[in-house]
């Protein structure tokens, strides 16, 4: 029993963290452009195909964890320069309906290539064991995914609370216009943070492909918890956004395990209830 | 009556006629588009009530087309009269928006996409699981219902029934967005916090709009599930409320009308473009990408531009 629950916590931490490395580049693109983008669950799925693309290509999983989340950048990259820049001057919602457009863009155009059935990308030799916690059995790939994406939250601390570029992206999202002026080169600024939150969402794509397998419409699917997480934790906070995937993750797995009639109903109920007690989200400032 | 607006109503005249005599003229897969056009045309139009007038873009609006389609499925099998076809649905759906309206009007612009969106998502998620409601297969085989003592279970007979029906719910919408109240609910789309200090309970005017357009969306749900004879989740999915506000767009928002021109552009690009390619949905995307980049207006205002038409 006991070792079951570990079991269940371990599997929704793994969840979690696969939340936490999509909405980060959610509440981050929020935060600074002001742009809910719709099609950040795309750049999901993209990353789980490129991966699957790289890895059918090199037969090595880590050198695909490394080049797709990159191959996902430059096409966020591309996305920011050419479709979303030219909206800035027009109210938020125009961009909110272009980036709704690209999911149906990229999901038909990895069916294209891909097919439309469901693929699974194989489990990395170095984690194909299970290992066995007094009777809790876990993929170690999990544990590796598990510790992988607490690393990147790490990561993510440092880059934006401890250096120079994570200031300025800090500014930005404090107050985009003060930071140009104050001679930032914003628009470089919204290139690049729109690019890493796409490349994240790649990572979080790949990383999941062996546990969730890959579907073109799986962009759209995971685009809801990942906007949950958001709205749970707040919009444009880090921190929010880590606490948000893991009482979400925690959710959802549990609601799986105790309450299989009713488990996808969970998140929306923790979702309402954070919205009545703190509308702006755990750690969101609060609404004007 | 001045020119401009004897023109219009003339204009309404023939068109009307034309779609109500299209049956004598077409054959049966050209009728039954028209009738899924009059139904997302509906669906639309009350969409375009909260984008176009209110200002509040939802992406959580098939939840009550789908709330209404469902309960009309549940209904019709045991009372098959229009109180289970239309006014129960319609009841049900305003119900559910007010829910929902409470959570997410007290946020503004983005904000309330997210929170629309997601709990669209959570009346998919109930209708998936619940055996009750058939789960992932959805209720199949709903009658249709019996209007005024007659059957409308021939095509003529249910294209005049749901002919009236949208007469009417474009007759309505217009005279809402001429009320007072339509009124108000543009100038808080022009400026919130001025309708607020001048003294207008500004959330309780969203409200309000987002329960007419939610009971509006019931009532297309319901005359779905009669002219198709099932429902499935998928109806509540947030992807079929992003492709009703692409219908908008393209008829053009703040029109009202608008909204049964943009369901037709797209129906028709839809049956066209699948008869040729199955590359559908990547034309659909960048129709979307190219009309938000380019044209923003939509079919009414590019004809504004060009005739010289007024709203």
């Amino acid at each position: 029993m006991l070792a079951d629950l570990f079991a269940q916590a371990l599997n929704g931490l793994a969840y979690g963290v696969l939340l936490f490395l999509l909405s980060v580049g959610l509440t981050l693109i929020f935060g600074m452009l002001d742009v809910v983008n719709l099609a950040h669950g795309s750049y999901y799925m993209l990353g789980a195909y490129a991966g699957l693309g790289l890895i059918a290509a090199t037969g090595n999983f880590w050198l695909a964890l490394a080049l797709a989340p990159l191959a996902v950048g430059v096409i966020g990259a591309a996305v920011e320069r050419t479709c979303l820049r030219p909206l800035y001057r027009r109210g938020p919602l125009d961009q909110v309906l272009l980036t709704f457009g690209l999911i149906y863009v990229f999901e038909d155009l990895v069916k294209w290539i891909w097919g439309g059935r469901i693929r699974s990308i194989p489990t990395p030799d170095l984690f194909s064991a299970s290992v066995n916690f007094g009777g809790a059995v876990i993929p170690s790939y999990r544990l590796f995914v598990i510790v992988f994406g607490l690393g990147m939250a790490v990561a993510l601390w440092l880059l934006i609370e401890r250096t120079r570029l994570g200031a300025i992206i800090r500014a930005g999202v404090y107050d985009s216009e003060m930071s140009a002026g104050m001679g930032i080169n914003v628009s470089r600024v919204f290139t690049f943070v729109f690019a890493f939150g796409a490349a994240l969402a790649g990572l979080s794509g790949v990383i999941a492909g062996p546990i969730q397998s890959a579907y073109p419409p799986m962009g759209a699917s995971i685009l809801v918890p990942a906007l949950i997480v958001v709205v749970v934790g707040g919009l444009g906070s880090l921190k929010g956004s880590l606490a948000g995937s893991l009482i979400i993750g925690q959710a959802e797995t549990f609601g799986k395990a105790w309450l299989p009639g009713a488990s996808m109903l969970i998140i929306y109920v923790v979702m309402a209830f954070v919205l009545l007690v703190r509308p702006q989200g755990l750690f969101g400032r609060a609404l004007k | 009556m001045t020119a401009p607006v004897l023109a219009r109503v003339v204009a309404l005249v023939v068109l009307t006629a034309v779609v109500a005599l299209f049956p004598l003229a077409a054959g049966t897969y050209p009728v039954k588009l028209l009738q899924e056009i009059l139904i997302w045309g509906i669906f639309a139009m009350s969409l375009d009530l909260l984008m176009g007038f209110a200002g509040m873009v939802s992406f959580g609006h098939s939840a009550f087309f789908g709330i209404g389609a469902y309960t009309a499925a549940l209904l019709l099998p045991k009372f098959p009269g229009l109180l289970a076809a239309l006014v129960a649905p319609a009841a049900a759906a305003a119900l559910g928006a007010l829910v929902i309206g409470f959570f997410s009007i007290r946020v503004g612009g983005v904000y309330f996409i997210m929170l629309t969106l997601a709990f669209s998502q959570m009346f998919y998620a109930v209708a998936f699981q619940n055996s009750f409601l058939g789960a992932e297969d959805g209720l199949v085989g709903v009658p249709r219902p019996t209007v005024l003592g007659m059957g409308i279970g021939s095509i003529g007979g249910f294209h005049a029934y749901l002919l009236v029906i949208v007469l009417a719910c474009a007759l309505f919408l217009w005279r809402v967005v001429r009320s007072p109240f339509g009124h108000v609910l543009r100038g808080i789309h022009e400026n919130e916090a001025r309708m607020q200090a001048v003294g207008y309970p500004v959330n309780r005017y969203k409200l309000t709009a987002f329960v007419i357009a939610g009971m509006l969306a019931g009532v297309a749900g319901s005359l779905y599930t009669q002219f198709v004879g099932s429902i499935s989740p998928s109806a509540f999915l947030w992807t079929t409320s992003g492709e009703a506000l692409l219908m908008v767009i393209i008829g053009g928002t703040g029109t009202v009308f608008g909204g049964i021109l943009g369901a037709g552009a797209f129906i028709l690009l839809q049956s066209l473009v699948s008869s040729y390619t199955e590359r559908w949905m990547l034309i659909l995307g960048l129709t979307f990408v190219l009309l938000v980049l380019f044209a923003p207006g939509g079919i009414v205002g590019a004809l504004r531009g060009r005739v010289g038409l007024r709203a």
